[in-house]
């Protein structure tokens, strides 16, 4: 029969692919995702060839560029196996030493080691870092086993082996039951089951379905579902097939953010592949099954990230979203029944196929199961990728993994899920992280940003930053959010510029609710989150802006004044050549700043070295 | 724009509004704006009416009706870059090169905007020219950034 063939041919050839990099005797893993591209890998990758060309070690030493590792705050980095030796911050300069010493004679370039700040120690390996020791990257993990440009990579990792599974041996419903039992749930930020989802498209009535990989992602501070779909575009080509066989669809959209183009690439690159050796088109492997997929580019509208508002923007239209009283699962993309996943849920999918659904409820909460990705941003330490089960505590993640404070002033708040999420103050830093509880605090685990803050970042102001986004962002359809979010906006800008009062903030908290009801979609629906969390748990801010007309962060222009201490400037004048503004004058041996121009812009401070602008 | 790239961009497309938004991608892909007379053509080719055309050109941020200049600088305003310092940078353009986000300089050198997110959270703050990153930036940094361009006279922008 002609299926076995070809899934027979697939399998040995992962067979030979495993072997043929077996006679490789080392292995160097280099990160090439979009955060040590932009720290310089490609050069040191250039460097790398160049140098094991000149020394006849290219069959000895295979190169493996993938997508990003996680520790971006790290990059360029590189690890080499077998030894898991890892070094980080690499210079094009560094790479002779490195094949010298580490690939000819097995011994490690000491200053390119991690430095642990917590004990000063340098660490060898690379699972021995403290940033990676405490994860578990069920999904992430997989970045760095596979080049995303070269399907053979992934073959002999063991990948579409679920696909063969689900094809020769499990029927639709099995896998939708599988799905079920999992408890996976939409990683987006909806977080809604996974496997009825499935279901209730499988049940639905059309004369074709669609499957569609969410990869708009717009939340800001966010970009786990890029590094996934750079790193490892496969994985969710093969998890859109195993739910296209699931619910009987035909055809499907990956719909990724322009503003990623490596993402948008490795995409396009990888469905090429697939479709050449039969893993996407007519007959899947020699199946019965067929199914397409197709790339659409996103016109940079964060409302797009909605359900309904992604399949009209997929359509050509503006990306409005409709009321959702008739699922997208019944009526979705050109009114035809439309399973709509993220990118994180479908790469969690082949997983779950190939260990079983109790592997993956082994891991996580009652009711948020498995791993989650989450991109620690903000000022702390070790910012990057961090994938943790559900329910590991967000002093966890800060602390132990993100290694606390990069400057040594305290952490204050954590803002998780984006515009839709909210601030959560130190105080509850031992929350666990799953999807109930965070909503009930007042933020959510949306599609899984954590921007950390410190002293420095004034709670009001970020309030306002989120409102300005999403007044930017609303699509203008609903009254309550087009309209809402903008007195909402007004009353705040109020508030930062020294004209706010009890009675506005109670306005402001009426409003919030309002939006909060009474809109369409989910953004205008979580638009009141970042406003209704950080009054809730930083009120005396509020208070300070509102009765002292005060900043206490010194961050809101229109409450703080700069001035240059006479005692401490040296007169050298780095302020007066920095200022854009040209608001910083010469007086005798020092300078002033001339009030009538300054615009607080925060330049001067950044570039004297002597602590001499002050902040009031 | 010739009638024959925009041929090149529209062939093997369905006449059907669902091609619009990529089209309109691969047309700012060349021209780094949408110019009318490709949106007339589109419109044509895929039978979409042109008032549909310009309001979607005019919803999605990624689009411009306005020709961009010969560097595009790109400020991430994204939260994790905001809570590192990224507002000051626009001071900063401000001050070096006279415009808003959103303006190009007179001499056509420079097209300033700003961006929700990168996505490479990690480095913030980030700045992109013409599609290449630089990141940690600090308002010194995007000063030497800036003068840089400027001392090279005739350099064209590179296409990410």
């Amino acid at each position: 029969m002609s299926v076995a063939i070809t899934i027979e041919a697939l399998k040995k050839q992962a067979e030979e692919q495993k072997k043929e990099e077996n006679k490789y005797g080392k292995i160097v893993t280099l990160c090439a995702g979009t955060g040590c591209s932009a720290s310089g890998c490609l050069s040191v990758l250039a460097s790398l060839r160049k140098e094991l060309k000149n020394k006849k070690l290219t069959k000895k030493v295979k190169i493996r560029t993938t997508g990003c590792h996680g520790f971006c705050e790290q990059g360029p980095l590189m690890v080499i196996e077998p030894g898991n030796t890892f070094y980080c911050h690499i210079k094009p300069e560094d790479i002779p030493e490195i094949v010298s010493e580490t690939l000819q004679n097995d011994k490690i370039v000491e200053r390119l080691l991690y430095t642990d700040p917590a004990s000063g120690k340098r660490i060898s390996r690379e699972k021995d870092i403290p940033f990676y020791k405490a994860q578990e990257r069920v999904v992430l993990g997989q970045n760095k086993l596979v080049d995303p440009c070269d399907i053979s990579d992934y073959i002999a990792n063991g990948g579409y082996s679920a696909l063969i599974k689900v094809l020769t041996s499990m029927k639709a419903d099995e896998v939708i039951k599988e799905i079920k039992e999992s408890g996976l749930r939409g990683r987006g930020g909806g977080g809604f089951s996974t496997g009825k989802k499935w279901e209730f498209c499988r049940r639905a009535e059309g004369a074709s379905k669609y499957v569609i990989c969410n990869a708009d992602e717009g939340d800001p501070g966010a970009y786990m579902d890029r590094s996934v779909l750079e790193g490892n575009p496969h994985a969710i080509i093969e998890g859109m097939l195993i739910g296209a066989y699931a619910i009987g669809a035909e055809h499907g959209y990956i719909y990724v953010r322009n503003e990623y183009p490596l993402a948008v690439k490795h995409s396009k690159l990888a469905v090429q592949q697939a479709e050449e050796i039969g893993l996407l088109g007519k007959n899947v492997l020699g199946t019965d099954f067929s199914f397409d997929i197709k790339l659409a580019r996103g016109g940079g509208a964060f409302v797009c990230g909605e359900s309904t508002a992604l399949m009209a923007s997929l359509e050509g239209k503006v990306g409005e979203p409709r009321p959702k009283d008739i699922h997208t699962t019944e009526k979705g993309f050109m009114d035809l029944p439309t399973n709509l996943n993220n990118v994180e849920t479908w790469a969690n999918v082949p997983s779950i196929i190939n260990k079983g659904a109790s592997w993956f409820t082994a891991k996580g909460t009652a009711k948020s199961k498995g791993t989650k990705i989450f991109a620690l941003t903000g000022k702390i330490r070790n910012t990057g990728l961090v994938e943790v089960p559900m329910g590991t505590s967000l002093r966890k993640i800060i602390y132990d993994i993100g290694g606390g404070s990069a400057t040594g002033k305290r952490i204050k708040a954590v803002q998780t899920g984006g515009p839709s999420g909210g601030c959560l103050p130190e105080e509850l830093f031992d929350l666990p992280v799953d999807f109930e509880a965070l909503t009930e605090a007042g933020s959510m685990v949306g599609s899984g940003g954590m921007v950390v803050m410190d002293e420095t970042t004034c709670m009001v102001d970020m309030a306002k930053y989120f409102l300005k986004f999403l007044v930017d962002e609303s699509c203008g359809k609903c009254v309550p959010c087009r309209v809402g979010l903008s007195r909402m906006l007004e009353i705040i800008k109020d508030i930062t510029e020294g004209r706010g009062t009890e009675e506005k903030l109670e306005l402001l908290k009426d409003t919030a609710e309002t939006v909060s009801i009474a809109s369409l979609c989910a953004l205008g629906k979580t638009a009141p989150n970042p406003v209704l969390s950080t009054i809730k748990y930083f009120r005396s801010e509020y208070d300070a802006h509102i009765k002292e007309k005060r900043c206490p962060a010194g961050v809101c222009r229109e409450l703080i004044h700069y001035s240059i201490d006479k005692e401490k400037c040296k007169g050298c004048g780095a302020c007066f050549k920095a200022c854009p503004h040209g608001a910083i004058i010469k007086k005798e041996k020092t300078y002033k700043i001339d009030d009538a121009k300054c615009q607080k812009c925060g330049i001067c401070k950044e570039a004297c070295k002597f602590e001499a602008v002050v902040v009031k | 724009m010739s009638a024959k790239k925009l041929d090149i961009i529209l062939s093997n497309r369905q006449k059907s509004s669902s091609e619009l938004i990529e089209v309109m991608q691969d047309i700012q892909g060349v021209y780094n704006y949408l110019p009318e007379e490709a949106l007339r053509g589109v419109s044509e080719k895929l039978e979409v009416p042109l008032i549909e055309v310009f309001r979607v050109a005019n919803f999605y941020k990624a689009f411009t009706l306005k020709p961009r200049g010969k560097h595009l600088l790109t400020v991430c305003m994204g939260t994790a870059c905001h809570v590192r310092g990224a507002p000051k940078f626009l001071d900063e353009v401000l001050g070096q090169l006279g415009v808003q986000p959103g303006e190009t300089t007179k001499n056509g050198e420079f097209t300033v905007e700003t961006v929700n997110c990168l996505g490479a959270c990690a480095l913030g703050p980030i700045v992109a020219l013409d599609g290449k990153y630089y990141d940690h930036m600090s308002s010194g940094k995007l000063r030497v950034l800036i003068q840089k361009v400027r001392e090279k006279p005739g350099k064209k922008r590179k296409r990410k």
